[in-house]
């Protein structure tokens, strides 16, 4: 692909007041729409709920982007989100980029609006530059083995262990002293049942 | 925990160990020791003529310590298996002098002295972690003299003289005169909630209402029994457990808010003095007990560092196992394929165990139901092009992952995809760009490197962070709202072994004043051992900076784990301070002997490269140049 085939949209979460609060999301939204290859740039009020989903596939098709950038929250917890939701939309789902202006900006620099702004400017062009050069990536599938390890037999690891072998599978539960129970199995009542342990 | 032994779809293996964990979510191959309990565990049947014979008598940890056991025991009556087990380090051995009188004993003739430990390999799908806690051992605190009064015992303790399975059948005495106690205090909080040299910072969860049972089970016992528990707090934040505490209280026990500062025993009667200053009443009173029973907290299990090891597992600050996300995955583990039930992650009471181990079950189906699984990918690829087969790659990698690199045999190394894990070490140390990390390309990091410093670059901080310890590190950072300057540009990496010198060198030579390269502690790396190939890269590129006369603080290093917060958001504001001191002639002056460095080295490449054809490289050409 080349140069001028390349159309990013950039998506500016507020996240209710947790971003909005504490930086201009308009301001970075409108700076990144004079970043190269920016097609469009907009803000979202929460991007990773349905309605900012929405938005996003429908970019996608108005625009014919091939490119996504979301100025949002920690990749951490929702680079799966916007991978499945770029994915929806008929585009591979490692030509979405994540920067994380709430973790990293708005919460880390409540008390400076201008600093937290540019800022969050700053790491829109740097993922908007990232962006560029993604590639498509192919997933590949692998064999799911059907059988489960438990390590530590003690309440918590026989409830585990009994669950999964009534579902079905096969559990091998690995306990390091010569019987499973556990910590539990020294108490003589537990609460709240005033009844026996074992 | 019957159903457990009995269950046609659980291989239980008692008395053993994980020993190793390797491969991926779907696919984890493990060694499990099972380590020689020298009773076959098929043949017996707990009829306990060996127990009678033995003539070993050691202290009884199940009891803790108040009975003794022998070298040949069942751990406890409900013992699942029911068999019995030989402690070879109680034993006298099998040995006609020594004894072997169990053996003999023995009709069915299950004891073997020869047992060998034996190893089973394992394929799993998915792996949980159950491995629960250790009790807090309040020697350290000797204001309670535990070490020096009999009649100061702990809540674990209680639970055995209190049971009817207990050494004195549930006939509550006390240890030196054996004689019921008549007044009972309870001291809360012993080792949590403190904030002293001794003690965790953090609320065990469980004490406040194990004390509350324990107040019951007595006035239920002996209800002349005088009962006073000493607190901070008392948590009854549970389902049902207002009404236990306000049963307890109905019954007579006395709350009293405040801690002893001291407890001093009377010689004569071994009774206990205990000076507790009533915080709700003001005042500062002296109590008499027959016995005062430490109500201890929760710790991470002391040996937990070797399963963290095995599965590349994060600890939070506290030493307990770190969860995915604090609130919205609990119970996944940051490795793919592994979930946490009980303890392992922070303490919990029975119900709580429950709860996350049904949960953990249900997670791991949810994988389980699949056929195939995704894998991300990232992984490594060779161009073999340009590959030497110097071999550097097959060294560096820390799952194997890349093979033949061999020049002799005129080998080209291949990745094993299955195997690689995305830590990119072998793309970072690869001289001749042979090795390519998918989705976290060279040209995608200068690209970044570029875009960070293109405006006011005196005043940007080039920050690299690995995904799963300092980046999650200034994830905590901003989720605890510590306030630090603005001034700093993370680049993300999925481990710092991907940080290529270049990338460092690139930065600079762009103008940035201050680098910083972090990643997880050593024990912590989710990718092994790959961060301390980021320790030597960062040596040498030190000294190669000290040579240039460059200044070498100008690069950092820093491991932050993911519960460090405090220390990302405190090394942010020292960068700052770093970044200060640089001026402007001094990055000019680097800027202009990196540039000179760097055309030395390409020119020095090229004309090697004129004797030899040029490969062309397969890298898809998307015509961007990364370098602006």
């Amino acid at each position: 692909m080349s140069e001028n085939d390349l159309r990013v949209g950039v998506f500016v979460c507020e996240c209710g007041r947790n971003i909005a609060g504490s930086l201009d999301c308009q301001a970075v939204s409108d700076y990144a729409a004079t970043l190269p290859n920016v097609t469009c740039s907009v803000v979202n009020k929460y991007t990773c709920a349905e309605p900012g989903q929405q938005e996003i596939k429908k970019y996608i098709k108005e625009h014919n982007l091939n490119r996504v950038v979301v100025a949002s929250c920690s990749p951490r917890m929702h680079e799966p989100t916007f991978r499945n939701c770029v994915q929806e939309a008929g585009l591979n789902p490692y030509l979405m980029e994540m920067t994380n202006i709430r973790e990293h900006c708005s919460w880390a620099h409540l008390d400076d609006y201008d600093g937290a702004t540019s800022k969050a400017k700053d790491m829109v062009r740097m993922s908007v530059a990232r962006a560029r050069l993604l590639e498509e990536q192919i997933e590949s599938k692998v064999p799911m083995k059907k059988e489960v390890l438990v390590i530590g037999g003690g309440v918590a690891g026989i409830q585990s262990a009994l669950d999964l072998a009534d579902a079905g599978y096969q559990v091998n539960l690995v306990e390091k002293e010569a019987s499973i129970g556990g910590l539990m199995a020294t108490l003589d009542k537990t609460y709240p049942t005033m009844d026996c342990s074992i | 925990m019957m159903d457990v032994g009995r269950h046609p779809n659980i291989n239980l293996y008692t008395y053993s160990e994980v020993e190793d964990v390797s491969g991926y979510i779907g696919n984890f191959k493990v060694k499990v020791r099972r380590k020689a309990r020298y009773v076959d565990e098929d043949l017996c049947n707990a009829c306990g003529e060996c127990e009678k014979v033995c003539p070993v008598a050691v202290a009884d940890e199940f009891q803790q310590g108040f009975s003794s056991r022998k070298a040949i025991y069942m751990p406890f009556p409900q013992a699942v298996p029911s068999v019995y087990i030989l402690n070879d380090g109680d034993c006298l051995g099998n040995n006609p002098i020594a004894c072997g009188k169990c053996a003999d004993v023995c009709e069915k003739e299950c004891i073997d002295f020869d047992m060998k430990d034996e190893i089973i390999e394992l394929d799993v799908g998915a792996v949980i972690v159950a491995t629960g806690m250790d009790v807090y051992d309040p020697t350290e605190m000797d204001e309670y003299g535990y070490t020096q009064y009999e009649n100061v015992i702990t809540s674990m303790e209680f639970e055995r003289l209190i049971s009817a399975g207990g050494p004195t059948e549930g006939h509550f005495i006390r240890p030196t005169d054996h004689k019921v106690p008549k007044r009972i205090a309870f001291i809360q909080c012993v080792g949590s909630r403190s904030h002293s040299e001794v003690g965790n910072p953090y609320c065990s969860n469980i004490c406040c209402m194990n004390t509350v049972k324990d107040s019951l089970l007595l006035k239920d016992h002996y209800p002349d029994t005088e009962i006073s528990v000493f607190y901070m707090d008392i948590r009854a934040f549970g389902k049902g457990f207002e009404d236990l505490y306000i049963r307890s209280k109905k019954a007579g026990v006395q709350y009293i808010r405040g801690l002893p500062g001291e407890i001093f025993e009377d010689p004569k009667t071994n009774d206990l003095k205990l000076i507790v200053e009533d915080t709700v009443a003001n005042t500062v009173k002296d109590y008499d007990f027959d016995l005062v029973v430490l109500s201890v907290g929760v710790i991470p299990r002391r040996d937990s560092s070797a399963v963290q090891k095995l599965l590349t597992l994060s600890k939070t600050e506290d030493g307990f196992f770190m969860e995915s996300h604090p609130k919205l995955k609990p119970v996944d583990a940051p490795t793919g394929g592994v979930f946490f039930a009980g303890c392992a992650e922070f303490p919990k009471d029975v119900k709580d165990s429950v709860t996350q181990a049904s949960a953990a079950a249900a997670r791991s189906e949810v994988l389980l139901n699949s056929d195939m699984i995704n894998i991300e990918a990232i992984t490594s690829e060779c161009y073999t092009d340009l590959c030497t087969s110097c071999g550097i790659c097959v060294n560096v990698c820390p799952f194997n992952a890349i093979r033949g690199a061999d020049a002799k045999a005129g080998l080209k190394a291949e990745v094993i995809e299955a195997m690689c894990k995305g830590c990119g070490t072998c793309a970072a140390e690869c001289n001749f760009d042979a090795l390519a990390m998918k989705h976290f390309e060279d040209s995608q990091y200068i690209s970044q490197i570029d875009a960070s410093l293109e405006k006011n670059p005196m005043d940007t901080i080039t920050v690299f962070a690995c995904n799963w310890c300092s980046y999650a590190g200034a994830d905590l950072a901003g989720l605890s709202r510590l306030q630090y300057p603005t001034t700093q540009r993370i680049i993300r990496t999925m481990c710092s072994g991907r940080v290529d010198s270049e990338f460092v060198l690139h930065a600079f030579e762009k103008g940035a004043p201050i680098v910083l390269v972090s990643g997880c502690h050593f024990a912590d790396c989710h990718y092994i051992d790959a961060n301390r190939w980021t320790q030597k890269r960062v040596e040498k590129l030190w000294d190669k900076l000290e040579r240039l006369g460059i200044r070498p603080e100008r690069l950092q290093l820093e491991w932050i784990s993911a519960a460090e917060g405090q220390k990302w958001a405190r090394t942010m504001k020292e960068l700052e301070e770093m970044r200060k001191e640089v001026t402007k002639e001094e990055v000019e002056q680097t800027m202009k002997v990196l540039k000179e460095d760097r055309e030395k080295a390409e020119a020095k490449k090229a004309k090697k490269k004129s004797k030899t054809v040029i490969p062309k490289t397969d890298k898809p050409d998307i015509g961007i140049s990364p370098s602006a």
